[in-house]
């Protein structure tokens, strides 16, 4: 599925915090969207959720507007947010039906959707036990497992990996980057951190609202006369 | 989107109401204790001091006790609304206001499917101190239990509708003791929930009119007057039009970027 976004300007009253932002996203690709912190990269994903409305620019999934085919467009989208937005006194399976009734699947489909889900997560197991229970790593695995129960063809991840500790960091990026494989999922995983970003990614980085370089994590680098990302990152931004 | 997925939708959210309502049950508990102090305490104190008159929908001498218990059914609605729209919009609840917010199914939808899953956890408590209101001889009519719930889910829809409103709009009252201040407790006071409004109106003609005016008097006496099998076409009436225009408001009004579902008010 094509994901198209053009022309995105948003404003909080006087303030811009994203001025003119267009890309397309490839369908089935791991795309990182790279900026620091106040970059726009929130204001971007609550526009690309509905969260915020669109004040100029339009987005299109698959063709459809999320300006004039909302409900449409949200059943194409799956959404990890940066703060846990699980219910932790219910159980890891609570938590995914009460998702799947949101998107309209019945008990029993949420059941199977779900199972089907946590056993790819190695969480099957864990169904029955109270989110609380769960460590960092594992919620956020849940929270992945949420966002694809309605089967969405983009899966957005606003800083997915805070809060965590290295290891289960490093291992959720490789997760997501198996499900772009497997599942031909398109994935925008907007982080500040830049070795969750590898030059083979199509890269986005967005800066004070404005988008700084859109393409090959290696071209990028080729274009700006750089060693490496993290080096892109520093010249165009001065962050990293 | 078919019948059958608002069907869905509709039930998840009841469903996950009732299960953080059984995580929280020690809470539920708790919430009873302030209109049961009400009932039997501030009651017994006040007895000696007012008497009622034989006024609709009795049909004798009540105690004091009769009478003020349909003002704290709407009591526990109004405290519990405004807690549940608060939270629903900033703190406790963010997360999950988020993952509300990103179905498909119309807003407006998803936000009374909402109001009416926290009702239907208020009305539950409103029962609960309703039978233990028997014990001190609040005795209501057997059908009368059934016949107030079309209100006591008006009353429910109309103040979380409100709850929505303010938390939506009014970023003064933030915090809950703001609304107490400024909403819960001149609501509550001035209406017909503690005295009949013909002793306010003895008291204070201006008074009088600005409790005909408040909209929880009429909640109130719509509870009243159904808990005794009466039919109250005036309460009912404004109720239901003021849960209308509120509802409307509310979930017409309501916009994530106003509140702080994105996790912040300012720019990201």
């Amino acid at each position: 599925m094509t994901i198209e976004a053009s022309t995105l300007s948003f404003h909080y009253g006087d303030k811009p915090v994203l001025r003119e932002v267009s890309f397309a996203l490839t369908s089935g690709r791991f795309h990182a969207l790279l900026g620091p912190n106040g970059a726009g990269k929130s204001t971007l994903f609550g526009l690309l959720t509905r969260l915020l409305a669109l004040q100029q620019g339009d987005i299109l999934l698959g063709g459809q507007s999320l300006k004039k085919q909302p409900a449409e467009a949200m059943r194409q989208i799956g959404v990890v947010f940066q703060q846990n937005a699980l219910d932790l006194d219910l159980t890891v399976r609570q938590n995914l039906q009460y998702h799947a009734a949101l998107h309209g699947l019945s008990r029993k489909e949420a059941r199977v959707r779900g199972d089907q889900e946590l056993e790819r997560f190695n969480l099957l197991d864990r169904a029955n036990d109270a989110v609380r229970q769960l460590n960092g790593g594992h919620r956020r695995r849940v929270e992945i497992a949420r966002a694809l129960l309605h089967n969405p063809s983009l899966l957005l991840l606003d800083e997915p990996t805070v809060g965590l500790d290295v290891a289960s960091r490093k291992g959720l990026n490789e997760h997501v980057r198996t499900l772009c494989e497997e599942d031909g999922l398109t994935v925008l995983w907007a982080t500040h951190l830049i070795e969750e970003v590898s030059e083979d990614d199509r890269v986005l980085i967005l800066h004070q609202g404005q988008l700084l370089a859109d393409g090959n994590g290696q071209a990028i680098c080729e274009a700006e006369g750089t060693r490496d990302l993290a080096e892109t990152f520093h010249s165009l931004t001065g962050a990293g | 989107m078919k019948a059958a997925h608002y069907w869905h939708c509709f039930v998840g959210i009841q469903t996950r109401e009732w299960l953080r309502f059984w995580q929280q049950r020690t809470r539920f508990a708790s919430a009873l204790v302030r209109p049961l102090l009400w009932l039997v305490v501030f009651a017994a104190g006040f007895r000696a001091v007012l008497g009622i008159s034989i006024i609709p929908p009795y049909e004798t001498y009540i105690t004091y006790e009769t009478y003020i218990a349909p003002g704290l059914c709407g009591m526990i609605i109004l405290f519990n609304s405004m807690q549940g729209a608060l939270s629903m919009v900033y703190d406790r609840e963010l997360g999950s206001m988020r993952v509300l917010l990103m179905s498909p199914l119309p807003r407006p939808f998803l936000l009374v499917t909402k109001l009416l899953a926290m009702g239907v956890v208020s009305i539950g408590q409103v029962y609960v101190f309703l039978l233990l209101a028997l014990l001190v001889d609040v005795e209501p009519p057997l059908w009368g239990y059934l016949a107030v719930l079309p209100a006591l889910i008006l009353t429910s829809l109309m103040l979380g509708a409100l709850g929505l409103l303010i938390a939506t709009w009014i970023k003064q009252l933030e915090n809950f003791a703001g609304v107490m201040n400024f909403v819960i407790f001149p609501m509550f006071f001035m209406s017909s929930a503690l005295y009949p409004l013909w002793r306010m109106n003895e008291a204070s003609p201006w008074l009088y009119w600005i409790c005909q005016f408040n909209p929880f008097t009429h909640a109130v006496e719509a509870i009243r007057f159904s808990l005794y099998l009466e039919w109250n076409p005036m309460a009912y009436g404004i109720t239901g039009g003021v849960t209308v225009v509120l509802a409307l408001l509310a979930t017409a009004g309501f916009r994530p970027q106003r509140t702080k579902i994105l996790g912040t008010s300012k720019p990201a």
